[in-house]
């Protein structure tokens, strides 16, 4: 059947590409006036639709999971400009589909911001889930981690294939309960390193064990378990077996993010009757590259200079844990526009002790001040303070010179400085 | 409970204990924030903070100075809630005799006479401070901004879907200029009753509201040691950080 959808909205997102528009609007266009366009078109692929959500890791994982399957020789449709969102992934479509509405591609791996998820699996139920974490973020749009949890057992519940879960994460461990008919695969981390992963109800908490909250369920065995993090390697086990690897990723979170990616791969491989080359999937796994501002490394006079995003308690601990400060310089920069979210009493939840021996340089961002009133608090040593982020940028790339650099940064603090950036040296363009 | 402190080494004009009420299962948008702010300001002031922890099932500890109580999610207060009520006289016995206390969001809500929840469950509250909260499909959330008769320009940042109704026993902490408060009507933020502060607003509190930390430090001190001889905290950063907040949007 040939209707004007497609070549409709592709001429729309062609103007709005020309005019250096965001993504989103063809995607609304074509919601308007072909409602069923998503849901016809995705549910072509022989192998369906995988979702990725959770509050940390989303990007990266979904980077892995697609960059495993291409390894299996599979043809992967994502949506890679970050637009997280429904409408995001029918304009990502539109961008890939014919001029008569079809997808070249094996199955879709899609990034899904928690919320948004829900809406789309109510409208293309997918085959494949993979639920990452339920951490304090952005609140202000989902009210509480419990709530944000409930949103993530629809994606679940939804599923008609596989859901993968992070055994160690309670609130999404917990989601196996509320699943009946799709298999659920866990990923899992070697005891040794849990202590690695304080959530939420840690932070301030006795040992676990203590809880008197009861029902610890008897630990489930996991499809792939992450045994080891080296400063440039990693163990994962799966089948019985310990495979040491070489990786790029940095920082534990990513790696654990592997193990999730591998689990799903593996799933997605398997389900085709022929299971995936683990020789391969270990090897492409090692390839991965930090996507966009998450952990990525540029140079700047000869120097690395490394952005990790920031944007949680969780994530900024394990910012801080991953990447120790030691003989770099160090730049904060903190905003609250509505894609950080407005409150900044998560910075309360961070412990920046491990700041104090080298000190910060340059404090920045719209909320630079509440930085720095939170580094007085942990009797850290800060340099300027400058709310300016091309200035406060400039200062800590001239008074850093011929030093290894870091940005701890929120996400539009990294966007300002991403742009910055990219009239010195060289930034990766992902859109 | 843990006293958590290398600080008894520092010269002090004094030790004050400061117990975190349920900070295992009473503690979101960085209450942490509160306690670290009294523990260095006391040091700043030339104290000696001891920080305690309480949560269900300790013992309670004895010869408690100041105490600071959080917010939490709804699951936190059905966990606490029993353990709560088990402590009300106490509690109800030490805020009557003065002891300072901060108590925000949850606790805050807890503190009153109940919660009756969205749900439907209605949680019993301690009835220290004469109050009523009912839980809402209306999530308030936002920067705050409020202005006290006793603290002046107060800054914080509420997210609670209960909403409280103060009686006539307790006064307002004070008067919203930005954002909603205790409910969506009445315009005022928080209460007040002998020396306990309770509010809405997270940020945290103290750290941007100096003012309301030294009010709580002075009255500890005053009460066991007779005269509070204060610091000289540096407020540089508090007071920038407030002029920026200040610019926010709702």
């Amino acid at each position: 059947m040939f209707s004007f959808t497609v070549p409709l909205g592709k001429l729309v997102r062609a103007v709005s590409r020309l005019r250096g528009g965001g993504s989103a609007l063809p995607g609304l266009v074509v919601e308007k006036i072909d409602p069923g366009f998503m849901q016809r078109t995705l549910s072509s692929l022989p192998h369906g639709v995988a979702v990725v959500s959770g509050t940390n890791g989303k990007t990266t994982t979904t980077k892995m999971v697609v960059e495993l399957l291409e390894s299996q020789g599979l043809k992967v449709f994502t949506n890679r400009t970050g637009s997280n969102f429904t409408r995001g992934v029918a304009a990502a479509l539109l961008g890939e589909v014919d001029w008569r509405g079809r997808l070249d591609a094996d199955v879709a791996v899609l990034e899904l911001d928690e919320a948004h998820a829900v809406h789309f699996v109510n409208k293309v139920p997918p085959r494949y889930c993979l639920l990452l974490n339920v951490l304090r973020d952005q609140l202000d749009r989902f009210g509480e981690i419990d709530t944000t949890a409930l949103l993530l057992q629809r994606i679940a519940e939804r599923t008609t294939g596989t859901v993968v879960l992070n055994r160690e994460d309670p609130r999404v461990a917990r989601i196996a309960g509320a699943v009946s008919d799709p298999e659920v695969l866990y990923f899992g981390l070697d005891e040794s390193l849990r202590s690695t992963f304080p959530n939420d109800d840690d932070m301030r908490a006795a040992a676990p064990e203590t809880s008197p909250r009861g029902e610890v369920p008897a630990s489930p065995a996991a499809d792939v378990v992450l045994r080891r993090v080296g400063t440039d390697d990693a163990d994962f086990e799966f089948d019985g077996t310990r495979v040491s690897t070489h990786m790029k990723l940095r920082g534990v979170y990513n790696i654990f993010n592997a193990a999730a990616a591998l689990v799903l791969a593996r799933s997605i491989t398997g389900a085709s009757g022929r299971p995936g080359d683990a020789a391969k999937l270990v090897k492409a796994l090692s390839e991965v590259a930090p996507a966009f501002g998450r952990g990525e490394s540029l140079t700047v006079d000869g120097q690395p200079l490394e952005l990790v995003l920031v944007k949680n308690p969780s994530g900024f601990r394990l910012g801080l844990k991953s990447f120790p400060a030691k003989g770099y310089a160090s730049m904060i920069a903190i905003n609250d526009n509505y894609a950080d979210g407005r409150d900044m009493s998560w910075l309360w939840d961070v412990e920046f002790e491990s700041l104090r021996e080298d000190g910060v340089e340059v404090l920045s961002g719209v909320r630079a001040y509440d930085m720095a009133l939170r580094l007085q608090y942990d009797e850290v040593r800060f340099g300027s303070v400058d709310t300016d982020i091309p200035a406060a940028l400039a200062e800590f790339i001239r008074g850093s010179a011929g030093k290894p650099k870091r940005v701890f940064c929120t996400y539009t603090a990294m966007l300002a400085i991403r742009r910055e950036l990219s009239k010195i040296t060289t930034v990766e363009v992902v859109s | 409970m843990t006293p958590a402190d290398d600080t008894t080494l520092h010269a002090s004009k004094g030790t004050i204990r400061v117990l975190q009420l349920y900070p295992r299962d009473m503690n979101i948008y960085g209450d942490w924030g509160n306690a670290l702010v009294l523990r260095q300001r006391l040091l700043w002031h030339g104290y000696t903070p001891e920080l305690l922890e309480y949560n269900v099932g300790d013992d309670f500890p004895e010869d408690v100075d100041l105490i600071v109580g959080g917010g939490g999610q709804d699951s936190g207060q059905v966990v606490i809630q029993d353990d709560l009520q088990a402590r009300g006289e106490q509690l109800r016995g030490m805020a009557e005799d003065g002891t300072p206390m901060l108590v925000i969001c949850g606790l805050y809500q807890l503190f009153g006479k109940f919660f009756k929840t969205k749900s439907g469950p209605v949680i019993p509250g301690i009835g220290i401070l004469d109050v009523e909260t009912v839980g809402t499909d209306e999530r308030l959330i936002g920067n705050v901004t409020l202005t006290s008769p006793e603290f002046g320009e107060i800054m914080g940042y509420e997210n609670h879907s209960g909403q409280t109704s103060l009686g006539p026993g307790v006064e307002p902490l004070g008067t919203v200029s930005k954002g909603a408060g205790n409910n969506s009507k009445d315009n005022h933020e928080g209460a007040r009753h002998r020396n306990v502060v309770a509010s809405y607003l997270h940020g945290s509190l103290l750290p941007k509201n100096p003012a309301i930390a030294d009010f709580l430090i002075r009255t500890a001190v005053e009460r066991k040691y007779g005269t509070f001889v204060p610091g000289t905290p540096d407020d540089d950063f508090a007071r920038l950080a407030r002029e920026h907040a200040a610019r926010r949007p709702r």
